[in-house]
């Protein structure tokens, strides 16, 4: 494990995230803390080894907690909406790794740093995430869809994306597929 | 409707040569679509060459043609339920592809495996190196125009070790073998017999291989100092396996983790001088030794009985977190990376596939290259477009 205390000594601004003992970077810092954590001969971190995206949406969870007085009291527990890009970072000359790098951006303009200047092993990988979540890498050299075609519009990774009504015909249809099917052919109901 | 009048259509104006002087040739450069059916690409991926004559000035790799979005259909469905969905990543090693995916769970749920389970993987997985490595080589030589006799004898070693695979889980390529906490089921009578016969056989196909390939002249014109990928950037753009350890870069997981049981092994890990394609060639004949030393260590130490699968896979929720897990597959860092939110499936599975990854340097390793080098240098990074894509 990397101890991650002195980095935030460094860096006052980063916020740390305790359950994935994760380093939150602001996009405004993110390159400066990745070259410190790349070049910084206690870490040497040379090898951005996974790059990917994560989308909340917005929840709202209703628990019932005991009380001392034994009354139940009902407590809501939200957690806001907002998309990650998440890094893990590995040093090849050290051998230690990983440390966890994120960057938090808005669903509805999400925009973080590209860190492909620092770590060319993120120029797919950020590509990728910029193709099936839509956010946008300030500073990326060849900002493209990678595995969707170019003129496809919608970020298939998000939680909130709804696949093209695209029902073909199915010769034997059952169950949930056979539902789908009535609404397009009115196919009788399953024998049972 | 009139009738044209002959008299007033124009003359044909005779028409004008000019003579080519010789002094003026300007060359252009030519963009060549290589793929996605050329049959060196390995599969549906195609490469944007643009030329200066034969030499390669960019080039810029196109591909997701195979994309079925894995990631979105592992995050619909239960953890278990993406388990036979590995295998179809990258189709030479399901076995591989399964103990990524059953680590990073066992790390999230926090799943100890038990000690034969742990010796099993550890077989199947050099198995599974052994059997994509020989292939490669096979393939390798195949673009270089051998006609297939070295990739028959490469297949025909395989065949030994996919009916291996097909005894234990019942499938040649999809395995789907390793569940949440060990492996499905327990070796049949007689496998560690055969696997033994299997793994004290291989030796001898490598010295022919050794001694038919590595040695032969076309291939040496052909793949040395071709496709040089310098240490450094191999660093910086994230090259794992075999491509990164022909760079001169000593990072195997396999020493670096040690995960499962890999540090009770004796081994070496090959390491290249210049990082061409016939360093990374021959790294991946090292590295076949190398496995059979692992796998004649394991097969002598696997314990005679005990369980194989501890925790039930079935209903598996763990609690929220996250977890990154990582192996050292044939073709390089294997990740899985897994949210949960306590619920029966996961909030977020990515997978960090190798082949994608080394692609990225593809264009660094052609430029200045010929064309017909371009097929050796794809084929000597070894990709599999399932994975790629996923």
């Amino acid at each position: 494990m990397i101890d991650i205390a002195p980095i935030l000594a460094r860096f006052p601004s980063l916020a740390h995230d305790p359950a994935a003992n994760a380093l939150i970077v602001p996009a405004h810092l993110a390159l400066e803390v990745a070259r410190y954590l790349r070049d910084n001969p206690a870490y040497l971190l040379d090898y951005a080894s996974n790059v990917t995206g994560v989308d909340y949406l917005a929840t709202e969870k209703k628990s019932k907690v005991k009380q001392a007085d034994g009354v139940y009291k009902e407590i809501v527990t939200k957690t806001e909406a907002g998309m990650e890009v998440v890094y893990h970072l590995y040093s090849m000359h050290l051998g230690h790794g990983p440390l966890v790098l994120k960057q938090r951006t808005s669903r509805e303009k999400p925009v973080v740093t590209s860190l492909t200047p620092v770590y060319r092993g993120a120029e797919f990988q950020e590509r990728e995430v910029f193709d099936l979540f839509g956010i946008h890498f300030d500073g990326h050299p060849d900002l493209r869809r990678i595995l969707m075609w170019d003129e496809f519009k919608d970020y298939p990774m998000r939680k909130d994306y709804i696949a093209p009504d695209d029902f073909q015909y199915e010769p034997t249809p059952h169950g949930d597929v056979l539902a789908e099917a009535q609404k397009y052919y009115g196919l009788p109901e399953e024998k049972k | 409707m009139s009738v044209p009048d002959s008299t007033s259509s124009p003359a044909i104006a005779p028409r004008e040569y000019e003579v080519y002087s010789g002094d003026d040739l300007g060359t252009n450069v030519l963009e060549v679509s290589m793929g996605p059916q050329h049959p060196s690409t390995h599969g549906v991926f195609r490469m944007n060459v643009t030329l200066d004559g034969e030499t390669v000035v960019k080039l810029k790799p196109v591909f997701g043609y195979l994309h079925r979005n894995h990631e979105k259909l592992g995050e619909g469905m239960t953890y278990l339920g993406s388990m036979p969905y590995t295998d179809r990543l990258d189709y030479f090693c399901s076995m591989t592809n399964n103990w990524a995916y059953a680590l990073t769970a066992e790390k999230l749920a926090g799943i100890a495996v038990p000690e034969r389970a742990e010796y099993i993987r550890v077989i199947m997985a050099e198995l599974t190196r052994l059997q994509n490595h020989a292939s490669l080589m096979g393939f390798l030589t195949n673009d270089l125009g051998a006609s297939g006799t070295p990739l028959l004898y490469a297949m025909r070693e395989r065949e030994h070790i996919l009916d291996l695979f097909e005894w234990v889980s019942g499938a040649r390529m999809m395995c789907n073998y390793m569940r949440f906490g060990g492996v499905r089921n327990d070796l049949p009578e007689g496998w560690l017999e055969q696997c033994k016969k299997v793994v004290d056989a291989f030796p001898a196909f490598l010295d022919e291989f050794d001694a038919l390939l590595t040695g032969n002249e076309i291939i040496q014109a052909r793949c040395q100092n071709v496709g040089i990928l310098p240490r450094d950037l191999a660093i910086n753009a994230s090259i794992t396996g075999p491509c990164l350890r022909a760079s001169g870069v000593n990072y195997d997981i396999r020493k670096v983790d040690k995960y499962g049981i890999y540090d009770r092994f004796n081994f070496q890990v090959p390491l290249g001088e210049v990082g061409d394609c016939y360093d990374r060639f021959m790294l991946r004949l090292l590295e076949m030794r190398e496995s059979v030393k692992i796998l004649k260590q394991a097969l002598s130490q696997i314990p005679a009985s005990g369980p194989t699968l501890d925790a039930k896979s079935r209903n598996f929720r763990p609690k929220p977190g996250e977890a990154y897990g990582r192996i050292e597959s044939p073709k390089g860092e294997l990740g899985f990376y897994l949210i949960s939110d306590g619920g029966p499936k996961p909030y977020r599975y990515r997978i960090r596939p190798p082949s994608f990854i080394n692609l990225t340097v593809l264009e660094d390793m052609c430029l200045g290259q010929k064309i017909a080098d371009t097929v050796i240098i794809l084929g000597s990074i070894d990709i599999v477009l399932g994975e790629v894509d996923r």
